[in-house]
């Protein structure tokens, strides 16, 4: 805890920020600038990381330490910081190219092993910094400059992905609603382990409106399914019910509340998160938001040390004059 | 029956087997056994890619050789005068490298038709004369062993699988060493299952009373001390050696040792060793790719901790862009690359020094980093220091160029004190006003060491082109030239000690001149031709880039300077563009170390000329 109370202010770096006009990141990084004097603690325990895309320019605009690294690695490094760093406070900002495509290893294994870092995926579905080339969460068919006559390949769904990969923090927000996502910042900081936030961000110059169903007043109130742990799972309209051992979005109105499907955050069957996760389709028919799952699993870091301190405890700490002659030795006189 | 001992000055002694018969063990513990009769040691393990091959075959056969003498020697041996052949494949594998009339032990019992058919003898050499020239022991390892066995509850299965034990016990008494160290080695290695420690002791010590007691046998040999600096020792591996280093660096420096790595023959053994000693504080992390072990090895040495990234010549290729990251985030990075031959997946467990181009160039841009490479077992200890040294001095990727070779082969060590150990404290940045992360110490050219948890210090770094001092993103083309010549003149100005040059005489034309694991049959070429009286000097680099201040100089003394490499002719080429000087060039690339002899006719050929 710091002894002076910190203002977004104090997060925001003298440096020009540069993005499009009308880009989703402005949004984003307004909001994580105000939320993080909410985590009450120094700026210097706090690191973000990030990799190569329009996103990957965040850590530049905040007054922490930061690295803006290569392509898809960021996890990696981040891991690497975390485990020797238990202290630290660090963020990976990454989007969909970063972290599903060239760095999708990265991002599956820091999730299964809990590494304890919070990853805020920028999801635009295209990429912006290479200049409008299709991404791996683009809905099949896409034209972009690099796929003409329509993309062929089936998109990632990140928070599927994300649950296969043993995440025990998925949640899903939107860039411009600036509420919803600091609680998602914020239930994602209370975490212990690594966290995904997938946050819809729009792309003005190579994919407007991709999410303008999440966000179009007229739409967003029926699109969005609103997790809310101890809630029924509904949107204004919508609601999940179970049929036949499936989830199923059906009309408020041919249902009873008491039919809806009751968000359990915490269930630890990670298969009613993913059945969640099917929900969405990449048409934006319905799209579940919030948390998806948050589970209690050992974090990876404590459990490194914690081996360390053990073989401590037991055996004393190494003596070097020990190591360097341990096994067979003779003397010559 | 009282029998002979003869004095011999010195032995090489290749064990080979099926891969499955324990010959790298076997091996071990000969060398074990061996070093604490103070005997000098140079070991060759060589084993094939296959974990099994399928067995009795040419393609399966691993061995090691283990050379000892009663003075000073730097290499295995070129031609062994004892071949341990468990098998027709390892008698066929091997019997062309062995010196004239050596000594052939053979396992009797696997010369059957069979087996002498898959490896392609039409007849058996045993009885067809062709082992003439050799002074061949028949001997039926396999039946004497279950014999020895029979008492035992023991399938015939696993009592065949001691036979290891027994050719060890003959080999143990042959050469008058001792017995105790190999036996408390098993009571060790088998604690927990004391019916295969009851089976390897007793076939061990039945070896050991065969060659007492049979006729086969008239003498025994017996090879003194050899005189070697005052000191307790040790044996070890290169490997083993770069691990302890890195140890006693972070001791030396109080850093915590963080090692990502990824496994790849020959470098896992670090990564195995390392993960034994937590104790340490030493934390080891087996990523998911090799990109993610450096990546993680850059992280953690971004936090403040000694990170060291460990692999061979393929892993390398995949860490390039990283490594490029380390340079432009000036940060410390210890970069282990246990050569192998290449390219692509190459000759996996065999030794090559291909890969020195690829450490010095393989990235993208202008992207200059630091090579050292030590020349024996021993060395890779100390250069591990260095390594460490330099890096955490000058915030820059280091790359330890070792291989094969000496990664797995061993020597005595003559154990240092901890007082003798170099002080590698370094120095953090403290909060300071106005923090500039790219300010650098006019000496060294090297930023500071800005460690997250610093209040006051908070800043952000990057792979996009850094402004001089602030470190913010800058695309200036006078910036970019002067960060590039900064980085470059930071590695350049790197304090390296000269280069040291034997040159007995004094008037020698020749220079020998290594680098890496060559520098044992160099050493022994070197020693071979003065003795024949020819006045060759040697010179061994073991600090790449930057080279030694005083190598220029060196070169310009000699006449001609010949340059032995396991590659096509890389640190030749490196030499040539620095210093406009011809270099002859010896380069083999067989995935074996160079022989001696091939050195000295190599030499002959230019002193001739």
């Amino acid at each position: 805890m710091t002894d002076v109370t910190l203002t977004k202010k104090d997060f925001t770096s003298d440096q020009e920020v540069r993005w499009c006009p009308g880009c989703g990141d402005y949004s984003i990084l307004s909001t994580v600038q105000s939320f993080l004097p909410t985590l009450g603690l120094p700026r210097e325990n706090i690191v973000f990381i990030s990799g190569i895309g329009c996103s990957s320019r965040f850590p530049y605009y905040l007054e922490t330490f930061g690295i803006h690294s290569i392509h898809g690695r960021a996890p990696a490094i981040a891991s690497g910081l975390a485990i020797s760093r238990p202290d630290l406070t660090i963020f990976v900002i990454t989007g969909d190219g970063d972290a599903l495509s060239i760095g999708g290893n990265h991002l599956i294994h820091a999730l299964r092993r809990n590494v304890n870092l919070k990853i805020l995926l920028f999801n635009n579905r295209i990429y912006g910094l290479t200049k409008g080339q299709y991404s791996p969460t683009s809905e099949a068919g896409k034209v972009t400059k690099s796929t003409p006559i329509g993309s062929l390949d089936t998109p990632f769904n990140p928070i599927s992905l994300a649950l296969g990969a043993e995440a025990t923090f998925v949640a899903r927000s939107i860039d411009t609603d600036r509420k919803h996502l600091t609680e998602m910042l914020q239930a994602a900081a209370a975490h212990k382990g690594s966290a995904l936030i997938e946050i819809y961000q729009n792309c003005p110059i190579f994919n407007d409106d991709a999410f303008l169903a999440v966000k179009d007043g007229d739409t967003k109130g029926a699109t969005l399914l609103q997790l809310i742990h101890g809630s029924p799972i509904k949107s204004e309209t919508h609601g999940v019910i179970l049929e036949n051992g499936s989830m199923k979005v059906v009309e408020l109105s041919t249902v009873s509340e008491s039919d809806l499907i009751v968000h359990n955050g915490n269930n630890p069957d990670p298969s009613y998160a993913f059945a969640l996760s099917r929900l969405s389709s990449s048409e934006l028919d319905h799209v579940p938001i919030g948390v998806f799952r948050d589970v209690a699993r050992p974090e990876y870091s404590s459990m490194v040390n914690q081996q360390i301190a053990d073989v401590i405890a037991k055996d004393g700490a190494g003596n070097l004059t020990s190591l360097l002659a341990s096994g067979d030795t003779w003397v010559v006189n | 029956m009282s029998k002979t001992v003869v004095p011999l000055h010195q032995v090489s002694i290749r064990f080979a087997g099926d891969s499955g018969d324990g010959m790298q063990l076997t091996g071990d513990r000969f060398t074990m056994d061996t070093a604490i009769l103070g005997n000098d040691i140079s070991t060759l393990p060589n084993f094939p890619a296959e974990i099994r091959a399928p067995q009795g075959t040419l393609l399966g056969v691993s061995s090691f050789q283990l050379h000892f003498a009663d003075h000073h020697i730097q290499t295995p041996g070129d031609a062994p005068d004892v071949l341990v052949a468990m098998n027709p494949a390892a008698l066929k594998a091997n019997i062309k490298d062995l010196a004239k009339g050596a000594t052939i032990i053979v396992d009797a019992d696997e010369f059957v038709p069979r087996n002498l058919t898959k490896v392609g003898y039409e007849t058996n050499p045993l009885e067809d004369g062709s082992l003439d020239g050799y002074k061949v022991h028949p001997i039926a390892l396999t039946s004497l062993t279950v014999a020895t066995l029979s008492a035992l509850n023991l399938s015939r299965k696993d009592a065949e699988r001691s036979k290891n034990m027994f050719a060890l016990g003959l080999l143990t008494w042959m050469y008058s060493r001792p017995t105790e160290t190999t036996e408390k080695f098993l009571t060790g290695k088998f604690a927990k299952k004391p019916d295969l420690l009851e089976a390897n002791l007793l076939a061990f010590k039945a070896g050991w009373n065969f060659g007492e007691t049979t006729e086969e046998f008239s003498v025994s040999y017996q090879i003194a001390p050899a005189k070697m600096p005052a000191g307790k020792y040790r044996n070890i591996s290169g490997n083993t050696a770069l691990s302890y280093g890195l140890i006693a660096a972070a001791k030396q420096s109080g850093l915590q040792l963080f090692l990502g790595s990824y496994p790849i023959t020959p470098a896992s053994d670090i990564l195995h060793e390392l993960s034994k000693h937590k104790k340490f504080g030493v934390i080891t992390f087996q990523a998911e790719d090799e990109i993610a072990a450096v990546g993680s090895a850059l992280g953690a040495a971004y936090g403040g901790a000694i990170g060291v990234t460990s692999t061979s010549g393929p892993g390398l290729a995949l860490k390039a862009e990283m490594i490029g990251l380390g340079v432009m985030l000036e940060l410390p990075l210890i970069v282990i690359d246990v050569q192998r031959g290449g390219p692509s997946t190459g000759l996996p467990t065999k030794t090559e020094q291909a890969d020195l181009l690829q450490a010095m160039y393989g990235r993208n841009g202008e992207s200059p980093v630091v090579v050292i490479a030590p020349a024996t077992p021993n060395d890779c200890f100390n250069m591990a220091m260095e390594a460490v040294r330099i890096a955490t001095t000058y915030r820059v990727p280091v790359f330890i160029l070792s291989d094969g070779y000496i990664a797995n082969g061993s020597e005595p060590w003559r154990i240092p004190s901890e007082a003798e150990l170099p002080d590698l404290h370094v120095e953090f940045a403290h909060t300071e006003e106005n923090f500039m992360p790219y300010s650098r110490d006019p000496k060294t050219l090297a930023r500071p060491w800005a460690i997250p948890g610093t209040k006051g210090i908070e800043h952000r770094i990057g792979g996009v082109e850094k402004a001089d001092q602030t470190g913010a993103i800058s695309y200036d083309p006078t910036n970019h030239d002067f960060m590039v010549r900064t980085r470059a003149a930071k590695v350049a100005g790197v304090q390296v000690p000269d280069l040291q040059v034997d040159d007995v005489t004094g008037d020698a034309k020749v220079l020998l001149l290594g680098w890496g694991s060559t520098f044992g049959p160099i050493a022994a070429a070197v020693e071979a031709l003065r003795e024949n009286g020819q006045s060759v000097a040697q010179a061994h680099l073991k600090y790449i880039n930057p080279f030694p201040k005083n190598l220029g100089d060196v070169l310009a003394k000699y006449d001609r300077v010949i340059v032995p490499e396991m590659n096509l002719g890389q640190l030749a080429m490196l030499l040539r563009s620095e210093f406009l000087k011809d270099i002859t060039g010896y380069n083999k690339v067989r995935g074996l170390p160079f022989s001696t002899t091939e050195i000295i006719e190599a030499t002959m050929a230019v002193l001739s000329d």
